[in-house]
């Protein structure tokens, strides 16, 4: 029997290395794994490269994983966003090492990724500083910059409900990152706010094939969802 | 000299609301283009497009009917309208990126009189500038307009000759609003098309560090 549900999330971070790259979804509070991020502080890694949009607000989920110093670098297209405080003191020591990725090639990057795709060429970033030191080409008289993929060793992702083959779906605007990166990992761990039966979700409305999952964490939290 | 008053933000807001035609799909960055959401005409189905993976989003909703998990770009609770759409953010920058949004309105801290805009870092020296997904709209949206104040705070002219600050992209900018007026950039550079009543196009020029043209009529 295919079952990928952990106990619990301390189980379902287990075997995550020092100097991993970490994918981090969610787009603003919608969809981010707060409580499997906040895991990590417990399970130790450190040396981590964290891809995600945003570079964490106040002092949770990514913030208190910063704050911990369990981050060496992050990856991201919006660093500074309202409450960052923990980036900005952080930056400005010093201790924090930071790539700025226009938004649409991050997401390009780690799609590319989970498909096999070691590169790409987009117009976003030509003639800006974005485009410093990176490879230029023309197609069809225009100028394209090429981008590498993204990809990372492990994947944490926030979904609706979730069965036990992995097969997940997700709520409101949810979806952001989480499907994209889901399947750019190695290890894809998913956070579940519910765990459902395997016919639940109708086939042709899975968003996130099974496939592409190792784990499935129950959602732990008081709060009514 | 005569009196003139500035347009206000929303106003501003109003103004480009008003030029934006039935059936077309637009993504609306932070700041005075937020705005324009709610000052779309009543009579025309738009429909408006955000970053984090949504088509049809429709206004702000009443505090008891927000829904926590339906956000915009500005991590800004909306509503969804009847025949939205949710998506991933591969597929929305497919949208974007591929050119199928019909137009972008972003705010800016410079436009140059050749289309360059500057609205991501205000300095060459900032290691830590805010992208987002400006690039790929400037870039990728078939249409760019700008809404600005005509000046910042320190009354220095935003509507350049050349951007002092870093680019967003170069050459992209079709159209800009301002507290002013609104001038259409052309491939003889910023072409006047309109501008606040009481104030006259020489005194505009005052307030503008490039050229500008009358429109030829």
């Amino acid at each position: 029997m295919i079952d990928k549900r952990v106990r619990d999330i301390a189980e379902g971070l287990e075997g995550i290395q020092d100097g991993s790259t970490v994918m981090v979804g969610g787009f603003g509070s919608v969809g981010q794994p707060d409580s499997l991020i906040e895991g990590l502080i417990e399970q130790g890694a450190r040396e981590l490269v964290i891809v995600a949009n945003n570079a964490g607000s106040g002092h949770v989920g990514l913030a208190k994983l910063m704050e911990a110093g369990r981050v060496r670098k992050i990856i991201c297209s919006f660093p500074r966003s309202a409450g960052s405080v923990v980036f900005e003191d952080l930056f400005k020591a010093g201790k924090l090492e930071l790539e700025i990725v226009p938004q649409g090639t991050l997401a390009e990057r780690i799609r590319a990724a989970g498909a096999g795709i070691p590169a790409f060429y987009t117009a976003t970033g030509v003639g800006t500083k974005i485009a410093e030191g990176k490879e230029t080409r023309e197609f069809d008289g225009k100028t394209y910059l090429m981008e590498r993929w993204l990809p990372a060793d492990v994947a944490l992702v926030e979904a609706w409900r979730v069965d036990r083959w992995g097969n997940c779906d997700y709520r409101g605007s949810g979806r952001n990152f989480n499907a994209i990166m889901a399947t750019a990992a190695k290890t894809t761990i998913v956070l579940a706010r519910k765990i459902v039966e395997l016919d639940e979700i109708l086939p042709e409305n899975v968003v996130t094939p099974g496939l592409f999952v190792s784990r499935v964490v129950p959602f732990q939290s008081n709060v009514p969802v | 000299m005569s009196e003139f008053t500035p347009l206000s933000r929303l106003a501003m807001a109003a103004r480009v609301a008003h030029d934006i035609p039935e059936g077309w799909v637009c993504n609306l960055g932070i700041g005075i283009p937020t705005l324009v959401a709610d000052c779309l005409p009543k009579d025309r189905e738009i429909i408006l497009h955000s970053e984090n993976g949504i088509l049809g989003m429709g206004p702000s909703p009443a505090p008891e009917d927000i829904d926590p998990w339906v956000i915009n770009a500005g991590k800004q609770n909306v509503t969804l309208l009847e025949g939205a759409s949710l998506f991933h953010h591969a597929d929305s920058f497919a949208m974007i990126r591929g050119g199928h949004i019909d137009l972008c309105i972003l705010g800016a801290f410079e436009v140059a009189e050749n289309g360059d805009l500057a609205n991501w870092a205000t300095s060459a020296e900032d290691a830590a500038p805010a992208v987002g997904g400006a690039m790929d709209l400037a870039v990728g949206a078939k249409r760019i307009w700008v809404v600005t104040e005509h000046t910042t705070k320190d009354g220095a002219p935003k509507l350049v000759s050349h951007c002092s600050y870093p680019l967003t992209a170069p050459g992209v900018v079709d159209r800009i609003y301002t507290n002013l007026a609104v001038i259409d950039v052309t491939s003889r550079g910023f072409e006047v098309a309109e501008i606040v009543p009481g104030l006259s196009f020489e005194a505009l020029q005052a307030q503008t560090d490039a050229v500008l043209h009358r429109k030829e009529s």
